[in-house]
């Protein structure tokens, strides 16, 4: 059980990262979502392993299923042919990159210091198999106000985006 | 059992790669699944904390993490058609004026 589940982590672990490698180089953007697309389930996987079957499947049916249609949707309506042949990095990619190092740095050394003074408890009896219901539980009785709050930002969302993508007339 | 740690790095390693994709690349729709990526790393890092406590707190607000990034989604892409439209173009270097 333990192999198992340290294999299937780092079978997931390797898929993400190989995949959201290739989706920041890749220069054609549909490539590129379709690697986001692994990423984001193997991400799923993660959760699955963490025992949040809930935000598993909020994982594949919304993030897979909602948001990367709606970005494969605006790549197809947007001309690639013209952007495939620009060059794909801008001039300060340099610093750029060894800026982003450098905090992975700060990341890795705060990790690195801790590391081992942190373990997951073993197989969980203690938490509740119910999952669903415990994150519905949490999230219509104490986070009911932020929960308000997140639809009523999706509705201003929503009418910004129509706001937005509505083609001006003239 | 696998330690917290290896979800950490993991975790650190999905944001050090958006982090790269959202600074270098040109193109504003990868910059914004970069967006997501790191969106991602975040709700990996409260799923295992979520696991490790044994409550389901980091796990709600992972949810709101997924609908901030929907809505961040709907909103950017909305921004990226109607700047398509005006300048047939979807590079950030040249999103250099306000008004047109």
């Amino acid at each position: 059980m333990q192999t198992l589940n340290q294999a299937l982590f780092i079978f997931f672990a390797v898929l993400a990262v190989a995949s959201a490698i290739l989706m920041v180089t890749r220069r054609n953007i549909v490539h590129g979502a379709v690697f986001l697309i692994t990423t984001l389930l193997s991400t799923a996987g993660i959760f699955l392993l963490l025992q949040a079957e809930f935000l598993f499947i909020v994982q594949v049916i919304l993030y897979v299923g909602g948001i990367m249609v709606l970005f494969v949707f605006v790549i197809m309506l947007v001309n690639l042919d013209v952007s495939m042949r620009q060059v794909q990095f801008n001039r300060q990619w340099f610093v750029a990159g060894a800026l982003a190092l450098v905090l992975a740095g700060q990341f890795l050394f705060a990790i690195w210091v801790g590391r081992g003074a942190l373990r997951l408890p073993a197989m969980a009896s203690e938490i509740s198999p119910k999952n669903t219901e415990a994150v519905a539980d949490a999230l219509f009785s104490h986070y009911m106000l932020p929960f308000e709050i997140a639809s009523i930002l999706l509705l201003v969302a929503m009418i910004g985006a129509v706001v937005m993508a509505k083609r001006r007339a003239g | 059992m696998i330690p917290v740690d290896d979800y950490l790095f993991l975790s650190l390693a999905l944001f050090t790669i958006g982090v790269i994709g959202v600074l270098t690349r040109r193109n504003v729709i990868i910059m914004l699944m970069s967006i997501e990526l790191i969106l991602n790393a975040v709700n990996i890092n409260l799923m295992v904390f979520s696991r490790m406590w044994g409550t389901v707190d980091g796990q709600v607000f992972a949810i709101f993490i997924i609908t901030d990034a929907a809505a961040e989604a709907a909103v950017g892409l909305g921004i990226i058609l109607a700047f398509f439209h005006n300048r047939e173009t979807v590079l950030a270097d040249e999103m250099d004026i306000m008004k047109w």
